[in-house]
């Protein structure tokens, strides 16, 4: 199979889609010829010039407000947002309207879009350019939330997203753009709330979004020197959530770490690892679970700073030998 | 209906004091500055330019981060700072740095702000600022809030806030400049038009044809000038200052400009975007060679002179690096200790384990 970078397979799942599908287009800022902050629709306008591939005034809420407007009458958007941040001000179209319009239409109705944007840190872009908001997200009945870790992945998740008749909250990391891996030419689908194995092993689950999949089997590599063997689940959607994966991999090795960059307090992890407390999963458990995640800081400019900001390695290293030393005691 | 649109724009033609050429084309509105204030003005466009030089130049070694080049602009952003007193209020967006060094901001922090180093962002005081705006528009809002604190207080003094073209599509421009209004704070809203917003040209940003007579609906004062004209920009600053602290409300200041450099030094190409032929266009506008001839034509600018403030430029730039580099570096329990006024106990225990680390 042909391998090519987790961006030029986000561009190649939305070209075959437009190619296809005369409704679908893409707002945003800069994605013209500039190609997006990012560079993903570089070469697109040339392609489907610039009423498909739409240069936007900077007002994220009217990118989003006009996103569900056209998306309601018909048409299937995608919207990029420059940067994940900046969904704060896109918050009431996306929260109080998209999330909510079908339902409170009684089905009369539906919001068909994507919303694509670029999130996380380790690019140096700071505090307000760098954050991993997606809880927030998961949070709201009526969106679907995706995280997509692999080239393969996010070209049939994307896919699917675009398939989708809901609103899609679509996370790409930054660091992830420039991975490479094997992606089908053709278009396919994954379908959302599907998770994913992307390593077998009996000792410790570990569950990790994003760029800490890849993270998550680095340290699995590292373990497995020392005999220790990690299975690495990738939920890949949040919403819809596969807890039976979970559920199972859990059973299984009875140890589960959980690990995202969100700042740890308040994010997705603590969801992941309720359902475990919640299910006859818990019963197998022979360790507290541990949740490895983001300090509680906003993310530094400097980047010594960024990485002890967010997970690494060692640390889930770390995480994964805490869970090995501590074993829950029964009181017979 | 389209004619009252028309009716609108012709409203809002470019104010101009000083043409291309150097020579006054509107001596009504010259403003009364003495000959050292003329020089000083061009003292620190120079300065200016040289040390946008110096920071591209810096940025590409590695020893400047964020970078957002000014070049072009000087006019806009140092003729309006040049108008306000110490007790005014800058909101600058991350292009006008220039107006936070002339407004007190020492130099070797402007250079740690663009490292991301707190101490950058630590206003002197005595220096009344915000530092620079990363998020579109959100520091025109609290421009409003500023001007209210002032009104309130009976202070004489206004608050002043940039954004680019761009900026004026967020919802945020409209609302600051509606309640500023509403509440007739004196507060100057300065867009620099610099005809792009990264790769996007004003024409696709809105369709009105001045960005000055958005004004008109927030039912406050608005003129478009030309921001490559130091003292076009001086004297409607000024003006707007005055009316602010007269209790007759805000302003709206648009400044039409050029950035000559990329959008920032993160990689941005702008031939991507804007043609050779607009650049030169732009170019035989400079604020600075304009100005030149205007002084010279007085008889109040020489080369020698010129040529003095470069180099006091680079000395003192090649010293405020040295100063920032001598900074202590920042640490993980700086960061968690600038959060909340007192440490809450869950950040007690991550500040314990990184002193521990620290230690170390
Ligand atoms: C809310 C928000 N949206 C998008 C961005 C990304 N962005 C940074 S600068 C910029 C263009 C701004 O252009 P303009 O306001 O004209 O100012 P200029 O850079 O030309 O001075 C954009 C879209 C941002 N920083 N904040």
């Amino acid at each position: 199979m042909r391998e090519i970078t987790y961006l030029e397979a986000v561009r190649e799942a939305m070209s075959q889609e437009m190619r296809e599908n005369k409704d679908v287009f893409i707002l945003g800022e800069d994605i013209g010829v500039y190609g997006g902050a990012f560079g993903v629709t570089r070469g697109m306008i040339e392609e489907f010039g610039p009423e498909r591939v739409r240069n936007t005034p900077i007002s994220e809420s009217a990118i989003a407000g006009t996103a569900i407007g056209a998306a309601l009458t018909g048409m299937r958007p995608i919207l990029e947002l420059q940067f994940s941040d900046f969904i704060t001000i896109s918050m009431d179209q996306i929260v109080n309207q998209a999330a909510k319009l079908r339902y409170m239409y009684g089905g009369k109705g539906k919001v068909p879009m994507v919303l694509r944007t670029p999130a996380g840190s380790g690019t140096g872009a700071a505090a307000q350019h760098s954050q991993s908001l997606e809880a927030w997200m998961t949070h709201i009945p009526g969106l679907k939330v995706v995280q997509p870790s692999t080239a393969y992945d996010v070209k049939g998740l994307l896919k699917a997203a675009m398939d989708d008749d809901n609103p899609v909250i679509f996370y790409e990391h930054k660091l992830l753009y420039k991975t490479k891996g094997d992606v089908p030419e053709e278009q396919y689908s994954i379908p959302l709330g599907k998770a994913d194995i992307k390593r077998e092993g009996t000792d410790v689950t570990i569950v990790a979004t994003a760029i800490m999949v890849h993270k998550a089997l680095e340290a699995a590599a590292e373990l497995d020197k020392e005999g220790i063997s990690i299975e690495v689940v990738d939920p890949r959607t949040l919403v819809p959530l596969d807890t039976d994966t979970i559920v199972e991999s859990v059973k299984k090795t009875s140890r589960l770490v959980v690990v995202h960059e969100a700042v740890k307090r308040g994010g997705y992890g603590g969801e992941i690892a309720s359902a475990i407390a919640e299910s006859d999963a818990f019963d197998y458990l022979d360790a507290p679970i541990k949740r490895v995640g983001g300090k509680a800081v906003p993310i530094p400019y400097n980047p010594e700073l960024e990485k002890a900001a967010v997970p690494q390695v060692p640390d889930i290293i770390e995480a994964v030998k805490e869970t090995l030393n501590k074993r829950i005691t029964t009181h017979a | 209906m389209k004619r009252t649109i028309e009716n609108v724009e012709s409203q809002f033609e470019m104010f101009q004091i000083i043409n291309e050429d150097g020579e006054i084309v509107n001596q009504e509105a010259m403003p009364n500055l003495s000959d050292e204030e003329l020089k000083e003005l061009m003292h620190r466009m120079v300065y200016t330019r040289i040390l946008d030089q110096r920071s591209i130049a810096l940025n590409r070694q590695g020893r400047l981060g964020f970078y957002a080049p000014t070049a072009g602009q000087e006019a806009s952003q140092l003729g309006s700072q040049f108008a306000l007193e110490k007790d005014d209020f800058i909101l600058p967006g991350y292009r006008d740095v220039p107006q936070l060094i002339w407004h007190g901001l020492p130099l070797y922090q402007a250079f740690l702000f663009s490292r991301g180093h707190f101490h950058g962002n630590q206003m002197p005081e005595g220096v009344n600022a915000l530092s620079p705006q990363i998020i579109i528009g959100a520091q025109i809002t609290q421009a409003a809030g500023v001007a209210l604190g002032m009104k309130k207080r009976g202070k004489k003094a206004v608050a002043i806030t940039y954004t680019g073209d761009g900026g004026t599509s967020q919802g945020d421009f409209y609302e600051g400049m509606n309640f500023a209004g509403a509440y007739q704070a004196p507060a100057i809203f300065v867009v620099q038009n610099n005809r792009f917003a990264i790769s996007v040209p004003v024409e696709k940003q809105t369709a009105a044809q001045t960005l000055a007579q958005k004004a008109v609906a927030a039912g406050i004062e608005g003129i478009q000038v030309d921001g490559m004209d130091v003292l076009a920009v001086y004297a409607a600053t000024k003006d707007a200052r005055e009316r602010g602290i007269n209790g007759e409300g805000p302003t709206l200041i648009e400044t039409l400009t050029y950035r000559y450099g990329p959008h920032t030094m993160a990689g941005d190409d702008p031939t991507r975007y804007r043609t050779d032929d607009l650049d030169n266009e732009w170019e035989k506008k400079d604020p600075l060679v304009r100005f030149r001839k205007f002084l010279e034509g007085k008889g109040l600018w020489s080369e020698d002179e010129e040529n003095k403030v470069i180099d006091q430029a680079k000395e003192e730039i090649k010293a405020a690096i040295k100063k920032a580099d001598e900074q202590p570096k920042q640490k993980v329990t700086d960061l968690i200790s600038y959060m909340y006024e007192e440490l809450p106990s869950n950040l007690k225990e991550q500040m314990e384990e990184y002193k521990e680390k620290e230690s170390k």
